[in-house]
């Protein structure tokens, strides 16, 4: 009896050590976030909603008590300032637009890729893989940069075609819609091309042959058999490129036009120009909402089709 | 030319149903399957059995189209199918994991082919439930495949490459992905459902047994050939050389010496007997061959055989051996006796449990005289 009530006690102090361990290694990421995430867009959120002193410059504690009353105090007008006033409504339809225009390109481009890349011989997909993430090699931020050099008036493309007689004066390419989605699809075609590829390359391809044998043409099987099974790829891809390219903010600053309209610049706009950090916090708060949306949809998709194993 | 083979064949030749002529498959300059001919009959259920890497895989993914042949020609019902893609065959396959789509639901899957080929809605639907009710699986037909157990996916798997009413079914080792117990059952209801539907089918199968069981005959491959084709009980009993009598069963193999060649018996002697052999055989005086004799026609008894046991036996001393009992191996249904002979030779020699208290009791050291009949014996001459 002493002996089993031993065991079960080793047993939970076992259970309980290993429970630490795991919320160590779970908790240090999380930990992490919480500072320097939640806590942030928390302050973020308060100040979006807060009302400033006389001087506008000190911004007011939500919760106030006095004389026995507490009081809370939401400032919503900002928020109502953003849905009235067409700068920022056309601001986010315009991000939308361009996230969703990048991520269809970058669709176009990088499924065909990702297809041909999983059906390459095995031996060559490490290499072909390597290709696809070689340029995070370099930051980001230099391979945008690059892309000026290209595209610009006095740039390589204009000067071999005028060199080449095909044109007398420079094609304006720089600072237009065009230089910034050539720089976003560049900048996100790989984040596409993974989880597609991650996808087609697990796929059995015995599934092919039995939609053949089934009497489907090799067109109707990839329709029917290979697209369905990679459209938990296809989702994850979409995602990755979307969410971020909705916020995206160095590529439109450096490459977008002066009318190019991309949340990420009129929040940096608000904040450093105009100094209403009020505004800006109101801003970021509905672009993080805007964003939670296609993620919500994502995540019930991912539940629905959870139950798919082999996928 | 093959025009004319196909019209020498003849549209509804139950007999060469299936036509196989000189086919081969190279990969790279080797020869997968290797100039094989082969004639199936209407609603036959024939076999290709052989150790992995043997040609059978290849022969059949050919005759499904998944493979384009090297040379030669095949005829389906008097069709050349050579050049056929494989979607427009009138043959389906039952893959070897059953390859059932994941996305798609028992009846979508069942109903995949059917669709290909346009058939209106309200005859498919009559059809997929006519299918799933001949596997019994009516009950799950909303159910996506990894919700089903093995041998269920096994007969979607089944419902599905039926549902066309192929010409051909081809099924790539059938009963492969299941665990002995359900495959012991699974066999008989296959053939069941085979036979009732009316289908010709060929399978691969790596495993003895199940070809036995399942197949009308059987083929015996070997590096891309076949070294005999034949009714079950025919490669059993009458192995045609040295690999087959190995590959199908257990088996004990002598080597020995053609001494007297009669045109109703031979005597060949070997370093642990004499063995005589009441058929002839084609051969010479002094020919080296190889005796094939399966466990189950040794005898083992631990007085001397007297010359009334062995009617065949000429005189005393043919076709017995004293040996001791080196091992046993109880099976249940019967039992394996090792026994080493006095030449140091371990034969093997297997004894029915008729019984369940068996009156004489074999024993480890035992020394026992093994014996079988001359009838019983295979010469293999090559």
């Amino acid at each position: 009896m002493n002996i089993t009530k031993s065991i079960g006690m080793n047993g939970i102090v076992r259970l309980l050590t290993r429970n630490w361990g795991r919320r160590t290694v779970i908790g240090i990421p999380y930990g992490f976030l919480i500072l320097f995430f939640s806590v942030p867009f928390l302050v973020v959120l308060k100040i979006s909603v807060s009302s400033t002193d006389e001087l506008g410059i000190h911004f007011q504690d939500l919760i106030s008590y006095a004389d026995g009353i507490f009081q809370l105090k939401i400032k919503l007008s900002n928020y109502i300032f953003l849905t009235t006033d067409p700068l920022y409504i056309e601001t986010y339809w315009s991000s939308v637009k361009f996230a969703a225009i990048n991520t269809f390109i970058c669709f176009l481009i990088g499924y065909p890729f990702a297809y041909f890349m999983a059906r390459s011989p095995a031996s060559m997909r490490p290499a072909l893989l390597m290709m696809v993430s070689l340029p995070f090699w370099t930051s980001y931020l230099l391979r945008v940069y690059a892309w000026k050099g290209l595209l610009d008036d006095n740039g390589v493309i204009n000067n071999i075609l005028i060199w080449l007689h095909v044109i007398h004066d420079p094609i304006k390419m720089m600072h237009t819609g065009f230089s910034m989605t050539i720089g976003m699809v560049y900048t996100y075609v790989p984040f596409m091309i993974l989880p597609v590829y991650a996808t087609l390359v697990k796929m059995d391809l015995r599934l092919l042959e039995a939609a053949k044998d089934l009497g489907a043409t090799p067109w109707k099987a990839f329709w029917l058999v290979t697209v369905p099974l990679s459209k938990n790829g296809i989702v994850a891809g979409s995602m990755l490129v979307f969410i971020p390219s909705l916020g995206e903010y160095v590529i439109p600053e450096l490459l977008g036009g002066p009318s190019t309209l991309m949340i990420g610049r009129v929040l940096w706009d608000e904040f450093f120009s105009n100094n209403d950090w009020a505004m800006a916090s109101a801003v970021a708060v509905s672009m993080v909402v805007l964003i939670l949306v296609p993620l919500a949809i994502f995540n019930k998709y991912r539940a629905d089709s959870g139950g798919v194993r082999g996928i | 030319m093959a025009d004319s083979v196909a019209n020498s064949t003849g549209r509804g030749d139950s007999s060469q149903f299936l036509k196989i002529d000189r086919l081969s498959k190279h990969f790279d300059e080797v020869a997968a399957v290797d100039n094989v001919s082969l004639d199936i009959k209407k609603g036959e259920i024939f076999a290709l059995l052989g150790s992995s890497g043997c040609g059978k895989s290849t022969l059949l993914r050919m005759l499904a189209g998944f493979e384009m042949p090297s040379s030669g020609n095949m005829y389906l019902d008097g069709e050349d199918i050579a050049k056929m893609p494989p979607y427009e065959r009138p043959i389906n396959m039952m893959f070897q994991s059953y390859a059932l789509f994941p996305h798609l639901t028992v009846w979508e899957n069942v109903a995949f082919g059917l669709k290909r080929d346009r058939m209106p809605k309200d005859q498919i639907a009559e059809r997929v439930e006519a299918m799933l009710g001949i596997v019994k699986l009516k009950p799950f037909a909303k159910r996506k495949p990894h919700q089903l157990s093995g041998g269920q996916q096994q007969r979607v798997a089944l419902a599905r490459c039926l549902a066309k009413r192929p010409k051909l079914l081809l099924l790539d080792e059938p009963l492969g992905a299941l665990d002995r117990k359900l495959r012991e059952e699974t066999q008989f209801e296959l053939v069941n459902i085979i036979k009732s539907v009316g289908v010709t089918c060929a399978m691969v199968t790596h495993d003895q047994e199940e070809a036995m069981i399942m197949a009308d005959r059987i083929a015996v491959m070997q590096e891309g050939r076949f070294l005999q084709v034949g009714h079950p009980r025919e490669i059993y009993e009458t192995p045609s050389c040295l690999f087959v009598a190995g590959f199908i069963g257990d088996v004990n193999l002598f080597n020995g010496t053609v001494e007297v060649d009669e045109p109703d018996h031979v005597i060949i002697g070997s370093p642990e007997c004499r063995h005589f052999v009441n058929h002839g055989i084609t051969g010479t005086i002094d020919m080296q061959v190889n005796i094939a004799l399966r466990p189950e026609k040794i005898c083992l008894q631990e007085i001397e055989p007297t010359i009334e046991q062995r009617e065949s036996a000429a005189e005393h001393g043919y076709n017995s051996a004293r040996g001791t009992i080196d091992g046993i191996a109880y099976f249940g249904k019967f039992t394996q006796f090792h026994v080493r002979l006095e030449s140091g030779k371990i034969i093997k020699a297997s004894r029915e449990n008729t019984a369940r208290h068996e009156e004489t009791q074999l024993e480890r050291g035992q020394q026992i005289y093994a014996w079988w009949d001359g009838s019983d014996v295979v010469v293999l001459t090559n």
